[in-house]
């Protein structure tokens, strides 16, 4: 970005601390609605309401849900054609019959899931009361966009979905995360999400040797893995996510799941990894007469545009201006989905916090003006960079 | 007036004003000021949520609440900082009328907001709800502001109870379903139609506040509920449902101790209005028991349920007020 769009950028946002501050409450308040409505993933509709009631009352233009269950809601621009969507997922992976309480203390906001991402939601509610309070105007159309289906077995469905069949052509997408301010993220991990499942079968005649259930059989199947030599360069990791099984101490547990996720810079090395964890699994399966499978439950190709991509060097700029000390990382989140589908996009922090427990997440009200600044000037850089198709 | 007649006409859902617009318009018209009263003690928790969703969507959204107050029992936790901070004015309830005798309970915040706040009708809403939202306000105001002729509404709702590792879909109101609803059905059968006596949330004209005593203890609500219906019958309730409530569960001992506040300010109630005759109490103290190793030990609790008068027997509140001779 040149020096002189940045200072024109710098100086569209010259009023946005006392504007800010006027809305602060709405934000606020908007944060603790939406994280009091449980949206476990596949069961996000009542908080896909409450954004869509948000939306009409911005009077965004197309207000609407789809066949995923996304809310969706356009900000009009001044000219026909071009789209920025800007994008955070409405699920959460909180059960729905958790306390969903969400607590307010003086700098602070504590609940289930308030940093993942409804915080990123918040922000998107109070985007239309800022570009009116501030008068700016776009000339590109704002789509802004709360998607269903994204976290875990969802594999960001809803947004796919989207990109896929909307007959809106998208110049750039922002994902929001909430917490991490500062953390830009331009590209995506490779990543295969996976599920072991060991079954008994009907006819399984315990008598047989090694008379082993599901545990040891996973644990196993866990030990294995671990003995695959797994590179520094690309970097690569296979983390284990969970394990169920076992019902009773008297019991030999009979059925069983193990979830993890491989990842890795490299494409061809996610799909090794996949081959030799089948193997894996088959051998064990063969050796003790059980049902054991492995299904992919979710995947992500790697990818990104480069760090000198408009967009980036754009959102860089920005955050030092504001002072905003900057990171690098890559992500799976929604940006993959638009990697995927070459086009450029970036992920950004709202705010700062963190896990304070199982269930809950705080994060600091401080920072959330800053985060929103960056937000704002990177839509306003977006809107007048001219991209590169190629 | 027949209970499933009153039950029928008096009785609303939130969702009825849920069109805070219209709520607003015609709040306007009859020149209404609304004030939202906020009971605390060491309340750090919910207090900021509140607060905050009160004041963005019911002030700054749309102007239907004029003033939100905290008025505070003398928190020894951030309640008071954390209020003050998102924007609520906060009073110290010592603080309110200060040459009179000092009395603690929240009986005695409620009263004192009459003094302290400016509305034609006052909200209370407890600081303990977990579940905070608009409806809270709007649900309790719609008949108010609708309907002339109604002075106090009521909230009821479908009460879980919380615990820390989930919450249960029904239960709670004990106190209403083991006291205070045989107390009514005995002595004042018109009032069984309100569903949930107790709760803390309500809605009420300065004109009927301002001439009814207040306990300062638990019986405040219970003793509205009377007082109010003497002096200006069934049709002056109404109550609405605002669905879920999810607040702290207190044990049962606790409740043992709002039991017996209750009942006081429900005995003095009969014997005003010669229904059941008494002297007076033959003690103010509540016995509980626990077991020690093998012995039982009794605990000895002492609760007198004071009452302050109607506010318009306060002579600041009238000078206040500009209200010349006392009625």
């Amino acid at each position: 970005m040149t020096e002189e769009k940045k200072a024109k950028i710098l100086a569209d946002l010259i009023d946005f601390d006392p504007v800010f501050l006027e809305i602060k409450e709405l934000f606020l308040s908007n944060l603790v609605m939406i994280s009091e409505i449980p949206a476990p993933t596949f069961e996000e509709q009542e908080r896909v309401g409450f954004l869509l009631n948000k939306f009409s009352e911005a009077n965004l233009i197309n207000t609407s849900t789809d066949e995923y269950g996304n809310a969706l809601g356009i900000l009009p621009g001044t000219e026909e054609g071009e789209n920025i969507l800007i994008v955070s997922n409405i699920d959460t992976s909180v059960d729905f019959t958790a306390d969903h309480s969400v607590s307010v203390g003086p700098g602070t906001v504590t609940g289930p899931a308030v940093g993942n991402n409804a915080v990123g939601l918040a922000a998107i509610t109070i985007l239309p009361a800022l570009f009116e309070k501030l008068g700016i105007t776009l000339k590109s159309n704002l789509i802004l966009m709360g998607s269903s289906r994204s976290l875990g077995k969802g594999s960001l469905g809803g947004l796919r979905f989207f990109l896929k069949n909307t007959r809106h052509p998208i110049k750039a997408g922002i994902c929001l995360e909430g917490m991490n301010l500062g953390e830009i993220s331009h590209r995506s991990l490779g990543m295969m999400r996976c599920e072991i499942i060991y079954n008994t079968p009907d006819n399984f005649d315990w008598r047989m040797f090694g008379r082993i259930g599901a545990i040891e059989t996973l644990s196993e199947i866990i030990s294995r893995i671990r003995e695959i030599p797994i590179p520094g360069k690309p970097r690569t990791s296979v983390s284990f996510a969970s394990i169920e099984s076992g019902t009773a101490y008297s019991l030999v547990a009979s059925e069983g799941i193990l979830r993890f996720e491989i990842r890795s810079e490299s494409e061809e090395m996610v799909i090794m990894l996949k081959h030799e964890i089948q193997n894996i699994v088959a051998e064990v399966s063969s050796s003790y007469g059980i049902e054991v499978t492995m299904d992919v439950v979710g995947q992500r190709n790697p990818g990104g545009i480069p760090f000198t991509h408009p967009l980036i060097t754009s959102v860089r700029d920005i955050m030092e201006a504001l002072d905003i000390k900057t990171t690098v990382q890559p992500t799976t989140n929604e940006l993959s989905a638009f990697i995927d589908i070459g086009i450029p996009a970036v992920t950004i922090g709202i705010t700062n916090g963190s896990i304070k427990d199982k269930n809950n997440e705080e994060i600091e009200i401080g920072p959330v003006s800053q985060g929103l600044k960056t937000l704002l000037g990177l839509i306003l850089s977006v809107d007048r960079e001219e991209y590169d198709e190629s | 007036m027949n209970p499933d007649k009153w039950l029928k006409e008096n009785t609303y859902h939130h969702s009825e004003f849920v069109n805070i617009a219209d709520l607003v318009k015609e709040k306007k018209k009859k020149g209404y000021k609304i004030s939202l009263c906020i009971p605390t003690l060491n309340e750090e928790k919910t207090i900021g949520k509140e607060i905050i969703i009160f004041k963005s969507e019911l002030m700054n959204r749309v102007p239907l609440v004029d003033e939100i107050a905290v008025i505070d029992s003398g928190s020894t936790d951030k309640t008071r900082e954390i209020a003050s901070s998102y924007g609520a004015d906060v009073y110290l309830s010592t603080d309110i009328l200060p040459d009179i005798e000092k009395k603690k309970g929240k009986g005695e915040n409620l009263w004192k907001a009459i003094y302290q706040l400016d509305g034609d009708i006052i909200v209370y809403i407890d600081a303990d709800i977990k579940n905070i939202h608009p409806r809270f306000v709007y649900g309790l105001l719609g008949p108010l502001i609708y309907r002339d002729e109604v002075m106090y509404v009521k909230a009821f709702y479908d009460r879980p109870l919380a615990f820390s590792d989930g919450i249960r879909p029904t239960g709670g109101g004990r106190v209403t379903e083991i006291l205070v609803r045989p107390l009514f059905s005995l002595f004042y059968p018109e009032l069984t139609p309100i569903i949930q006596p107790l709760s803390g949330e309500y809605a009420v004209r300065r004109e009927v506040l301002e001439k009814i005593p207040f306990p300062i203890g638990y019986g405040v609500e219970t003793s509205h509920l009377i007082d109010i219906y003497h002096k200006w019958g069934m049709e002056a309730f109404a109550q609405t449902d605002l669905d879920q409530r999810v607040h702290r569960n207190q044990p049962t001992r606790d409740l043992g101790k709002m039991a017996f506040g209750i009942l006081q300010a429900f005995f003095k109630r009969l014997s005003a209005h010669d229904i059941v005759k008494y002297k007076e109490f033959e003690s103010n103290i509540l016995r509980q028991f626990q077991a020690h190793d093998n012995k039982f030990e009794v605990i000895e609790i002492h609760i007198k349920e004071e009452e302050r008068p109607p506010m318009i027997d306060i002579p600041e509140y009238r000078e206040k007020r500009g209200i010349k001779i006392k009625p």
